[in-house]
């Protein structure tokens, strides 16, 4: 489709970087961090309003540069809801300062785009430059606490192995230019068809890319980055960072492998069984003697990317399905809990698992919420976490990869000692004195009433995929590649 | 549309525990009030299922059914037969008793009832389910108020156990959840419907049969427990509250025994008839080794908690027999083993709420100064031993007769087991109510009212069943006689 007709297609994310622009400027006569998130919160439903309401099917835009199609709206409306739980639980956090909010929401809008562009490309150039827009963003917002000394640290992490990993993917990527004389998804496959390639050198180029991909998604080994950038970036940015990034991550996986190279590489579902193993494993056991809550939930969100990538090794349609589920399920929440850690730092002033002693007791209802995004993350039935996992192994066991499953749920008993861990020192344990930094009686934060209402939303939101999860295969299913 | 009876008596638990989120946590009168109304309802509702349920009747009884994920069919799948009915008869009947019995918690009610109901809910829902997710559903969601119910509520080591309990029980039944995902996917078409399952799994080849039962079985085996999965239940029983441990002990053991009835016999025939010997040699295990270990604890709880290990053991002994009397052992084993250690629970409960303690040795001489307790405590303890004219007597003197047509040696051995318990009950009475009185206890009180009235009407059960075993044989035997010909087994 020529440029000028594209641009009829394009709305959403041309709004978007309106409001982005819109809000850097107000953001220099207004200071007030709510009236910001609002207007942010306005730019993102006028986007969503703005959606193409249909496709025709394949229609690719941009001379083939980006692709609308109904998988590509799933997981836009994934990074929608991702950025505004994202925005509604910065409005109560107390490290940011309202001095910045222009910059830190023009930020966010601008991840926002760059991972709607990824959700929609269909050009391994494209792809790239759309991650390398969301990890620039990414890094910029993980080092925001300009003072802070921890954040800067994991925001330099962060960029300095997200460099290397975007600059190998590139290195891939120029391998396939090279081999096959495109970057377009749908003429390589084209070409791959076809047959009449060199299957060690195309190999190793997929290996570069996945390894790029890996990054994205925090997959063993190139996981190293996650649990000090977690720790270290403000904890609404560690929400984002945990959900968006890593959701487009498998949207181009499943894109990039699922559609195009797989089914011609029979040795890749070995190779990416043993990677989804041994990530769901590490994550495990790494997180089980975290004394941090931000870096055990890192730990556990490797493992959950492990637990996803079942579904991306059986390659199914229930497979593919599974993940998009999860997707989903993780998103609520694992921005849920992180939206419960901000809110208990807030009043704690740390994260330091042993300081959530007793917390049943001060904060019933914040207690109460993140026990049950943890429980959901453990897998426990009704809620959507496991559903989630039931669809992976599920799709595992379809298709007879036993030890996939097995490990799978192997893992899941691992897991559930560490999040049980917390619960156990929210409800179980006493307050103790002598803890890390003393509690003390925090004024309360202007904007908690947002964060609770994102809180809200994510426990509505996991309750319902877990009690009635025929409501989104549904529009799973309808969004299939 | 008739009246959902089985939804109603699954969910108004947990309607009484939704109710209870919205009261002030200070009106603690109200929130006992919900409590008990609701178990009470739920109790009465499962008193006119009882009456109403048709025991000539072979099919499943009260059938709701509608589709929840039709994507990949599942189904709201509710039903009641001759296998179930008793167990949520017995589920009902001490969820309403330990309700009563849970009077004496005093802190963090509210979080306690609510925990309480949302239990009862998951227990209840487990036997009702026809739908195989559905019965997972249930399965797992009895863990987290459980969880909750002994680490909060319990006594000095309540963390342990009570973390110990949640991993022992989920490891178990994830295996569970891959067996129940292959089952659906050989199924054709695909199903979690135990009924149909019922019907084609056993055309499955015997090694998938086998990998099957395995997983089925470490599910199960863990809640029974059987040995050597059983060192959870010492732990979670000595901590957790007294009408936690009636609950426990009473109905969360025959999720797994009745998960062999309902699932792993019927659905995986071969591989059952396969295994039939190591359940045997398990039950054995189970019944000798638990009373032996049971017969050396100064611990009052620990010691009940180790019988049920034993008593279990004979469950898995009748299951093995493959026999029409073995099986109503078995069944019949788990209403008996609910209700005489529900009931032992509690008495423990009520000398512990007076003496603040549980070591056997510092007791002595309480017959004369509390007559009445002295009284049910020894109609439970001769029930629990095994004493003709009572109710546990009947069911382990089936499971036996059924053994021994299959497994003389063992059956035999296991006999061994009621001579130690006879041991260790008489030898436990001895240290409680006869001898000398402990001058320490010369001021204890004897058993009020409201306890009483919790055990009075399961003395009730007991005695009745004792005396006129047809009252549970009528519902259950039918059922078992058709279980055991789709099986194949021995029909005497």
């Amino acid at each position: 489709m020529s440029v000028l007709l594209s641009v009829k297609y394009f709305f959403p994310e041309i709004v978007l970087t309106g409001f982005a622009v819109a809000v850097l400027i107000v953001g220099l006569f207004v200071k007030r961090r709510a009236v910001l998130g609002m207007f942010c919160l306005l730019g993102i439903l006028a986007a969503i309003l703005l959606m193409p309401q249909s496709y025709q099917a394949t229609s690719p835009l941009f001379s083939g540069m980006l692709i609308n199609d109904s998988f590509s709206e799933f997981f836009k409306e994934i990074v929608f809801l991702v950025v505004g739980l994202v925005i509604l639980v910065s409005m109560g956090y107390r490290a940011f300062s309202d001095e910045d909010a222009g910059e830190y929401y023009f930020l966010l809008l601008s991840v926002l785009v760059a991972m709607m562009i990824a959700a929609s490309s269909n050009n391994l150039i494209m792809i790239y430059i759309a991650l390398e827009a969301v990890s620039l963003m990414s890094y910029i917002l993980v080092g925001f606490l300009k003072t802070d000394r921890r954040s800067s640290e994991a925001g330099l992490k962060y960029f300095l192995f997200g460099a290397l990993a975007t600059g190998v993917m590139l290195y891939g990527i120029s391998f396939i230019y090279g081999l096959f004389g495109t970057t377009d998804l749908a003429e390589i496959s084209r070409v791959l068809a076809a047959g009449n390639v060199n299957i060690f050198a195309s190999t190793i180029a997929l290996l570069l890319i996945f390894a790029g991909l890996s990054f994205k998604c925090a997959l063993v080994p190139f996981h190293m980055w996650v649990p000090d950038a977690y720790q270290g970036a403000p904890t609404p940015v560690t929400a984002l960072i945990s959900a968006g990034p890593k959701a487009i991550g498998f949207a181009i996986l499943i894109r990039v492998f699922l559609k195009n190279f797989f089914p011609l590489f029979p040795g890749w579902s070995e190779t990416v069984s043993v990677i989804a193993i041994i990530t769901m494993t590490a994550g495990n056991i790494l997180a089980i003697n975290q004394e941090n809550i931000k870096r055990l939930l890192g730990y556990s969100s490797i493992a959950q990317a492990g637990y996803i990538l079942i579904g991306f090794v059986v390659g199914t349609a229930l497979g593919i399905q599974g993940m998009m589920f999860y997707i989903l399920a993780y998103v609520l929440m694992n921005i849920g809990a992180f939206g419960c850690v901000a809110l208990i730092s807030n009043r704690l002033g740390n994260d330091y698992i042993e300081d959530y002693s007793g917390l049943s007791k001060r904060e019933p209802v914040l207690a109460f919420l993140l026990t049950v995004f943890l429980l959901s993350l453990a897998g426990i039935p009704p809620l959507a976490g496991f559903f989630g996992k039931f669809l992976v192994f599920a799709a595992a066991i379809e298709s007879k990869y036993y030890i996939l499953a097995i490990a799978g749920v192997i893992n899941s008993v691992l897991a559930i000692y560490y999040y049980v861990k917390i619960i156990k020192f929210m409800y179980l344990a006493e307050p103790r004195a002598g803890m890390h930094v003393s509690v003390l009686p925090v004024p309360a934060t202007p904007g908690t009433g947002a964060v609770k209402l994102a809180l809200i939303i994510a426990l509505i939101g996991i309750i319902v995929a877990g009690l009635f999860p025929g409501l989104f295969i549904g529009w799973i299913s309808a969004s299939l590649l | 549309m008739p009246f959902p009876l089985l939804t109603s008596i699954v969910f108004l638990p947990l309607l009484g525990g939704l109710l209870i989120l919205f009261i002030p946590k200070e009106r603690t009168g109200l929130i006992k009030t919900i409590a008990t109304a609701a178990t009470g309802l739920a109790l009465v509702l499962a008193a006119a299922l009882v009456l109403k349920f048709d025991c000539g009747d072979l099919a499943m009884q009260f059938v709701e059914r509608s589709p929840w994920i039709p994507q990949i069919n599942i189904n709201y799948h509710l039903g009641v037969d001759g296998i179930s009915i008793g167990l949520v008869f017995l589920t009902a009947l001490l969820g309403f008793f330990a309700c009563i019995g849970s009077y004496g918690i005093k802190e963090r009610q509210k979080e306690y009832y609510f925990l309480y109901l949302l239990l009862n809910t998951g227990m209840l829902g487990t036997f009702l389910a026809l739908d195989l997710f559905l019965f997972y559903a249930f399965w797992e969601i009895v863990l987290v108020p459980m969880y909750f119910l002994i680490g909060i509520w319990g006594g000095p080591r309540k963390e342990y156990a009570a973390i110990k309990f949640f991993i022992y029980t989920l490891a178990g039944s994830v295996f569970m959840l891959l067996s129940i995902l292959a089952l659906y996917f050989t199924s054709n078409p695909h199903t979690f419907n135990m009924l149909e399952l019922a019907g084609s799994g056993s055309t499955l080849a015997k090694g998938f049969q086998i990998a099957l039962f395995i997983g089925f079985y470490l599910g199960f085996a863990i809640k029974v427990p059987v040995f050597p999965f059983h060192t959870w239940l010492p732990d979670a029983h000595v901590e957790a509250p007294t009408p936690i441990s009636v609950l426990l002990a009473g109905v969360l053991l025959k999720m797994g025994g009745y998960g062999f009835f309902r699932i792993s016999f019927p659905i995986l025939k071969d591989a059952a008839i396969y295994f039939a010997l190591p359940f045997a040699i398990l039950g054995a295990i189970n019944i000798v080794y638990g009373a032996f270990v049971a017969m050396a604890q100064t611990d009052f709880k620990k010691m009940v908690a180790y019988s049920s290990v034993s008593h279990m053991g004979f469950v898995m002994l009748g299951l093995a027999s493959m026999t029409v009397t073995g099986f109503n052992g078995a069944l019949m084993q788990m209403f008996n083993h609910g209700v005489i250690t529900g009931g032992m629970f509690l008495l423990v409960g009520v000398l512990y709420d007076r003496a603040h303690t549980r070591d056997l040795d510092k007791f002595g001489g309480l017959g004369a100064k509390m007559p009445v307790y002295a009284g049910i405590l020894t109609v439970f303890t001769l029930a629990s031993l095994g004493l003709p004219g009572l109710s546990g007597f009947v069911s382990e003197f089936m499971s036996l007769i059924g053994g021994f047509a299959a497994f003389r040696l063992i059956t035999v051995i296991s006999v061994l087991g009621i001579i130690i318990t006879a041991g260790y009950f008489l030898y436990m009475i001895q240290r409680v109510l006869l001898g000398p009185l402990n001058p320490v206890w010369s001021k204890i009180t004897d058993i009020n009212r409201r306890e009483i009235f919790t055990l009075a009407p399961l003395m009730i059960v007991i005695i009745a069943i004792g005396v006129y075993p047809l009252l549970i044989l009528n519902f259950q035997s039918p059922a078992i006689i058709n279980l055991i010909r789709h099986i194949g087994g021995a029909l005497f």
